[in-house]
């Protein structure tokens, strides 16, 4: 929009309603970070003061790190989180080619079946996964490796209806003329899709990844069920086991809080191209 | 000619194996499975059930007497309310205000998008040490304004509002992002000619902005609803076990504390089924009230 540029009283309270709301969304988590750099009592005496001077201190995360495994939580939040990625994109990139490309008898339906897939609420399929799972010898095991995977594959199938919507509607949208090329050139279907269509559906891939990433990352729900043991906590479960345990040490609580959210603070400031539009795109997952 | 690359189908067969395998059984089996479990007798979390319950809808009937089943589906339904009038009301006032500023667009886009990345489980955390009692920032800052006594934010009676506050607000910034989408996609030359007419700011956004984010506004809508549905993290780390006195559970957190808490996981499951009858009514509801127009 190209508009005279005048300074009213109406835009001025238009800034000023943004910019507080602004304020809700970035002081919380100033206000952590500066408070897990001070002793307990003095969080009490005054949260608002930086800490400079005698309020600093590092004590709060020397704790942290020495009371819980936290980079063995990172490494476990950091492996679950990759695999789901890597695997929704995989399996939903192939699945997304035929349904945007293929048409056959029950092609609707499968497309529904998708839908339909998003419909279901966690709640409802995690108690008879984890059945599942533990008669397998998967979940509940002593073994590191097989933990993580019963937690990845409920992840990956939880990600893969949503990614699916997606890159079927980013693979239609292809024109089909290389893929015509490519066929005159002798390419089959399996090498059309990883010749062609791989190459063409990256920015797709990134944003399903980027989401599929954060999701898995974030989330408490399912992890809760398959992550039980302390030495094989994710982050959030690591996060949750603390607060309940040392939820009135106030300093440790902040520091921890501080530990998991700038990580994700600067990735996001990075790739947040990427990530908003997959938070979109995967809206009716939410 | 692109008829003929796709005319053999057995390749989409096999690009389609792996998904659907994996769809079937970890969502589509285990949904119909839940609703089995539902009407049996479990009662540890690893083990399937091997009973039928005597009679077999006995967990429903138990739910129909449960007062915590109630407490909780009434919080959910408030907490519909809540997001749908706030989250997407503060949402559209914010997408509408930033739709006309000239300056600091990209800013306020990334900032409002901040507590959609964080986890629930550190934002519950940290509103945790906002509210709290002894001290925390709120309090803190109403006694720098000359509050005399210290407000019990997690006290019975004002724990809803504690508890939905910060769940209303984390996801305002997802439906502003939305919304600002929509807004850009309405022509320019809309507003051009209105301002030739000799509109006002406040008469643009009345007359063209609001009616052509319609369909937006629908898709908020169903979005708020479902994701109410879905909310758990956050209240479960702020109010476990749906302290205090079982007042702030909701549908989700409800179906864990039987399943998880104490172990009564067939009417965990008759729970979830419960949510998830409640998603597909309420969808349907808020579909008809919110019909898509077509312009």
């Amino acid at each position: 929009m190209t508009k005279k540029k005048k300074i009213s009283v109406g835009m001025i309270v238009v800034y000023l309603i943004l910019i507080i709301w602004s304020l809700t969304t970035i002081y919380p988590i100033i206000w952590v970070l500066q408070n897990s750099f001070k002793a307990k009592d003095k969080i009490l005496a005054n949260s608002f003061a930086l800490p400079f001077g005698d309020l600093f201190t590092t004590a709060n995360f020397r704790k942290a790190f020495a009371t819980s495994d936290i980079f063995g939580a990172y490494k476990s939040s950091l492996f679950i989180s990759t695999m789901v990625a890597l695997l929704v994109v995989l399996i939903a990139g192939m699945g997304a080619y035929a349904l945007a490309r293929y048409k056959f008898k029950g092609s609707g339906l499968l497309m529904s079946l998708v839908f339909g897939a998003m419909m279901f609420p966690a709640f409802a399929t995690v108690v008879p996964v984890f059945q599942m799972e533990f008669r397998w010898g998967l979940a509940n095991t002593g073994s590191w490796f097989r933990n993580m995977f019963s937690v990845i594959l409920p992840q990956v199938a939880g990600n893969m209806a949503f990614a699916m919507v997606v890159l079927t509607g980013y693979v239609k949208g292809l024109p089909v003329e290389l893929e015509e090329a490519a066929y005159m050139e002798g390419c089959n279907a399996f090498q059309i899709y990883y010749k062609v269509i791989m190459p063409l559906t990256k920015p797709s891939f990134a944003t399903v990844a980027i989401f599929s990433f954060l999701w898995s990352y974030n989330d408490l729900f399912t992890q809760s069920f398959f992550l039980r043991r302390p030495d094989m906590y994710s982050i959030t479960m690591m996060l949750n086991n603390i607060s309940a345990k040392e939820g009135t040490d106030y300093g440790l609580m902040a520091a921890v809080v501080a530990l998991i959210i700038v990580p994700v603070i600067v990735v996001y400031c990075f790739l947040q191209k990427y990530i908003i539009k997959g938070m979109i795109a995967g809206a009716v997952k939410g | 000619m692109g008829a003929n690359i796709y005319r053999n189908k057995k390749p989409a067969m096999v690009f389609l194996l792996p998904a659907f395998l994996f769809m079937t059984v970890f969502l589509y089996y285990p949904f119909f499975k839940n609703i089995l479990n539902s009407f049996m007798e479990i009662k540890q979390l690893g083990a399937s059930g091997t009973e039928f319950s005597a009679p077999w809808y006995t967990n429903y009937v138990e739910m129909l007497h449960d007062t915590h089943v109630w407490t909780s589906v009434k919080n959910t339904l408030l907490m519909m309310v809540v997001t749908l009038v706030f989250q997407v009301g503060i949402a559209i006032l914010l997408a509408l205000m930033v739709d006309n500023i000239s300056r600091g667009k990209q800013f306020f886009r990334t900032v409002f998008f901040f507590p959609i990345v964080i986890s629930a489980t550190a934002l519950g955390l940290m509103f945790n040490l906002v509210f709290l009692y002894d001290k925390g920032m709120v309090n803190q800052f109403l006694e720098a304004l000359g509050k005399q006594n210290l407000t019990d934010w997690k006290a019975e009676g004002i724990a809803l509002f504690t508890m939905m506050l910060p769940v209303m607000w984390q996801y305002v910034g997802f439906y502003f992002v939305i919304l600002v989408t929509g807004l850009n996609n309405i022509s320019d030359e809309l507003y051009e000619a209105a301002r030739i007419d000799g509109a006002t700011t406040l008469q643009r956004v009345r007359y063209i902005s609001v009616p052509l984010l319609h369909n937006v506004i629908c898709t908020c809508s169903i979005l708020a609803v479902t994701g109410a549905l879905k909310v758990f993290d956050l209240p479960w780390v702020m109010f476990p076990k749906g302290m205090p006195l079982k007042s702030t559970f909701l549908t989700g957190t409800y179906m864990y504390y039987q399943t998880m808490e104490t172990k009564n996981v067939d009417y965990g499951a008759a729970i979830a089924v419960l949510i998830a009858v409640l998603g597909i009514v309420l969808s349907k509801v808020v579909n008809q009230i919110f019909r898509e127009k077509e312009y």
